[in-house]
C-alpha cells in the first residue's frame, strides 16, 4: 500500500505545483486550462484539443495563440496544465471506481 | 518542437548535456528527454519522479507489463512518438517483440495472461471514455488482479495520458527504429530518473 500512497502523493504535488506555484501565466488561467473550462479564444481551441484530441493540435493553433499575445513560456505552462488536468480527471475517476469496487479505499 | 522556446530556450547546463549525449550516443537527445530540462521546476523534475515510481517502482506488474500498458494507452491516444518508444521498450523488456505487436494489433487474441488483458481493456475504456465504473474494475479484479495492481496500472495510465498529450501538442520528433531501440535500452538501464 505504501507504493500506491507514494504515487498519489507525487501526483498531488505535481498538480499543486502547476496550478498554484509560480508561473508566467496567471494561476487563474492555469487552473482554467487544467479544468478545460471558461477559456477565452483562441486558447480554448488549442487547449481543448490538447485535452480531448491531442493528435489534432496544429502549428496554426499555436500561431493563433501567439498572435493573441501569449508567450511561448505561457503556452508551455498552459499546455502542461491542460494535459495534466485531463489525465488527472481520468486517474481520479479510476481511483474512485476502484474504491467503490473494493468497498472503500481501506479494503485491500 | 513547438513552441520554439522548447527547441532553443535551454540554459547552459542542459545545452552542454545535450551536446554530451550527442557525442556519446551519436544521436540527439530525444524530445521526451529534452523537455524535462526545460524549466524543470515547473514540470520536468516533478513528472520524472512520478513516472519513475509508476514505471520502475515497487509493483506486482513487471517492467515489461508496465511498458506494454504505456504502449497500449499511447496507441489509443494516437501518439506516434510514445507508441514507438514504449513498443520498443516493452519488446526489449519481455525479449518478445511478437507479444507486444500482437497486443497492439488485437488485444482479444493476443497471447497474454487474462489478468493483464483485463487490465489493458480497463485502461482502454478509461482512455477512450474518460471514466470508469466500479463494474469495470470488478471485471478486472475477478480476473485475479489485485486492487494494488489496478492502482498501479492507473498510475501508468496517468503518466502516459499526460505524456502522450504533450508529445502530440509539442510535436516531439518521431525517431527512426534505431533511435527508438537506443532509447529503449536507455530506459531499461536507467529508467525515467
Amino acid at each position: 500500500m505504501a507504493a500506491e500512497d507514494t504515487k498519489r502523493w507525487l501526483h498531488q504535488r505535481l498538480v499543486d505545483r502547476i496550478r498554484q506555484g509560480p508561473g508566467q501565466a496567471p494561476a487563474e488561467q492555469r487552473r482554467a486550462a487544467f479544468d478545460n473550462a471558461e477559456l477565452p479564444e483562441p486558447l480554448r481551441a488549442l487547449l481543448d484539443k490538447v485535452a480531448t484530441r491531442s493528435a489534432q493540435v496544429s502549428d496554426a493553433d499555436f500561431a493563433a495563440a501567439t498572435q493573441a499575445g501569449y508567450t511561448d513560456d505561457q503556452l508551455f505552462e498552459l499546455v502542461i496544465c491542460a494535459a495534466v488536468g485531463e489525465s488527472s480527471r481520468q486517474y481520479e475517476a479510476g481511483l474512485a471506481a476502484l474504491a467503490e469496487a473494493t468497498d472503500g479505499p481501506e479494503a485491500r | 518542437m513547438r513552441p520554439s522556446v522548447l527547441e532553443h530556450g535551454y540554459g547552459v547546463g542542459p545545452k552542454l548535456l545535450f551536446r554530451l549525449i550527442r557525442l556519446m550516443s551519436g544521436r540527439p537527445a530525444p524530445d521526451a528527454a529534452k523537455i524535462t530540462f526545460y524549466r524543470p521546476d515547473f514540470y520536468g523534475a516533478h513528472v520524472k519522479k512520478l513516472t519513475q515510481e509508476a514505471m520502475r517502482g515497487p509493483s506486482a506488474w513487471s517492467v515489461g507489463d508496465r511498458e506494454l500498458m504505456a504502449a497500449y494507452v499511447s496507441q489509443l491516444n494516437a501518439c506516434p512518438f510514445c507508441v514507438g518508444a514504449h513498443t520498443a521498450t516493452a519488446a526489449r523488456a519481455y525479449n518478445d517483440p511478437e507479444r507486444v505487436a500482437a497486443v497492439l494489433a488485437d488485444l482479444d487474441s493476443a497471447p497474454i495472461a487474462e489478468g493483464l488483458r483485463a487490465t489493458l481493456r480497463m485502461l482502454g475504456t478509461l482512455t477512450r471514455e474518460g471514466t470508469l465504473t466500479a463494474g469495470d474494475v470488478r471485471t478486472v479484479l475477478s480476473a485475479g488482479v489485485s486492487p494494488a495492481q489496478v492502482e498501479d496500472a492507473l498510475a501508468v495510465g496517468f503518466a502516459f495520458n499526460t505524456t502522450d498529450r504533450l508529445a502530440n501538442a509539442f510535436a516531439f520528433e518521431v525517431l527512426s527504429e534505431e533511435g527508438f531501440e537506443a532509447g529503449a535500452a536507455y530506459l531499461l538501464k536507467r529508467g525515467y530518473k
